[in-house]
């Protein structure tokens, strides 16, 4: 079973078994945007770094960064979220993801929140 | 930071799953659990209720048509009985300081006003010698959307009766002494209410028990005014725009041009005669990429344009719209535009506003 982990941002980053990372926005980032109406998503073989704005996800009210969880490369983009940003809403941690990437450094997932971590969090909020 | 004040509606807002955000400093349910994009299409198709007890609600008692015709540019002494009317109050340089409704009803002038002008306006009332009484005791709601009128005809055929902007005083579903005009700020039919702060969460779930009227937030409030064209003071409209260049020209009327007896009236003159230097312009981006305010304009030829200062993707279209100010040469309904969003030139064409027709009730 693939693991995921966690950023503040409220980024879920899931490590496939072929060692790539699939991203996207948890159950509480896309409730707390509400509605969900445009995505732009990086081009693929995009080098980024971590931190870096790599995504904008824009409600009817705003316009919100979704950053680079890690270092890497883009290897693929989700077209679907695109086309239906409302797949985000729907599907936050399966059909909503964002892109898929390959990590700089394979080890720096360890680094990313855990579940429990990521819960205990979001009680601080 | 100070606590929000809350509005009358505040625990039914709660029992209803509302998300509140800060608004203006009074907390507002920006969203039921629904969500935008339905409340948004409740209004447009069947009837929405909000909450805008923020908004103030202000009587100049007597006969104060004069004094008030001295901050706004607007023909009040001739406003009939039981109608009201749009106007703004304007500053020195001709900036719009507030913009406000303005009715006439038995014995005085009740004037709605936006919450964080509140402050200032009734400074502006106060310098201008004219006694006001601020309803701080007294709920607003706006039911709006296609099924309104007949909601109203079942709980109150004397507003149902009400052509636009028409206002009377009536009980709502047994409900008394509800100040009801049939106006409100979506482009569709509907109602606000006025209605005192003991008695407004009994009128709002008598409102809301209609099978055709569900509660909606500020986020369709907004997206649905942003539709209809209509301006939000502090983003489309502020104290450095003059009505003229905010397309309002509609609300000077004749007399009041020509008498120039209004603050700025020497600047909304010059706008007049030799037009100002930017207009205010409904915006289609081509793409798909919504154009947020504070999004700088550029011209096919890469000058600057402006700015814009409204901007979302239009529920009802599915596509992006906005509105914002550009060079007055610029300004012609079809032509291009640059939008310059997150280092992209994103192209654009300058679009007739409103974006969804209006569907007002019959005058």
């Amino acid at each position: 079973m693939a693991e995921t982990r966690y950023t503040k941002d409220h980024e879920w980053v899931r490590l496939e078994d072929d060692g790539t990372l699939t991203i996207g926005i948890t159950d509480h980032a896309q409730d707390a945007l509400g509605d969900i109406v445009f995505v732009e998503l990086p081009a693929v073989d995009r080098d980024v770094v971590e931190g870096e704005t790599v995504a904008t996800v824009e409600s009817t009210k705003a316009a919100n960064d979704v950053f680079a969880p890690l270092g890497g490369r883009i290897a693929e983009i989700n077209e679907n979220v695109v086309d239906d940003p409302g797949l985000i809403n729907r599907d936050p941690t399966g059909e909503g993801w964002f892109w898929r990437m390959e990590p700089a450094d394979e080890d720096a997932f360890e680094t990313l929140l855990d579940d429990e971590a990521y819960e205990a969090y979001l009680e601080t909020l | 930071m100070t606590t929000p004040r809350t509005t009358p509606l505040y625990d039914l807002h709660r029992r209803l799953g509302a998300r509140m955000v800060d608004f203006a400093g009074w907390s507002l349910p920006v969203q039921f659990p629904t969500g935008t994009l339905a409340e948004h299409a409740q209004a447009r198709t069947q009837a929405a209720l909000f909450d805008v007890s923020h908004m103030a609600q202000v009587s100049l008692h007597g006969d104060q048509a004069a004094a008030l015709e001295r901050l706004v540019p607007a023909d009040i002494k001739n406003l009939p009985q039981g109608r009201q009317r749009y106007t703004c109050f304007l500053n020195e340089t001709g900036g719009i300081i507030d913009d406000l409704m303005v009715a006439r009803t038995p014995g005085r002038l009740l004037l709605v006003l936006n919450a964080a002008r509140t402050e200032t306006d009734l400074a502006c009332l106060a310098t201008g010698g004219l006694d006001h009484e601020h309803h701080t005791d007294r709920a607003l709601l706006a039911l709006q959307g296609p099924k309104s009128a007949s909601i109203m005809a079942r709980l109150a055929p004397q507003a149902a009766a009400l052509p636009f902007l028409g206002v009377t005083t009536c009980p709502i579903a047994g409900i008394p002494d509800c100040w009801v005009s049939r106006s409100g700020y979506t482009g569709e039919d509907g109602f606000e209410i006025s209605v005192p702060a003991a008695n407004a969460e009994a009128l709002a779930e008598k409102l809301l028990a209609e099978p055709e009227a569900a509660p909606a937030g500020l986020a369709a409030r907004d997206t649905l005014r942003l539709e209809a064209g209509l301006c939000l003071y502090g983003n489309d409209i502020d104290m450095l725009t003059s009505p003229i260049e905010a397309g309002l020209a509609w609300t000077i009327p004749k007399r009041r041009r020509e008498a120039l007896d209004f603050p700025g009236a020497i600047t909304i003159h010059d706008h007049l005669v030799h037009g100002p230097t930017r207009l205010r312009v409904g915006i289609r981006p081509q793409g798909r990429t919504p154009a947020r305010a504070g999004t700088d304009i550029a011209a096919p030829d890469d000058t600057q344009a402006g700015t814009i200062t409204s901007g979302t993707v239009s529920p009802t279209l599915g596509a992006p719209i906005a509105m914002g100010y550009v060079r007055r040469d610029l300004a012609t309904e079809g032509a291009p535009l640059v939008l310059l969003v997150r280092g992209q030139r994103l192209p654009a064409l300058q679009a007739p506003l409103p974006f969804v027709p209006h569907r007002f009730a019959a005058r």
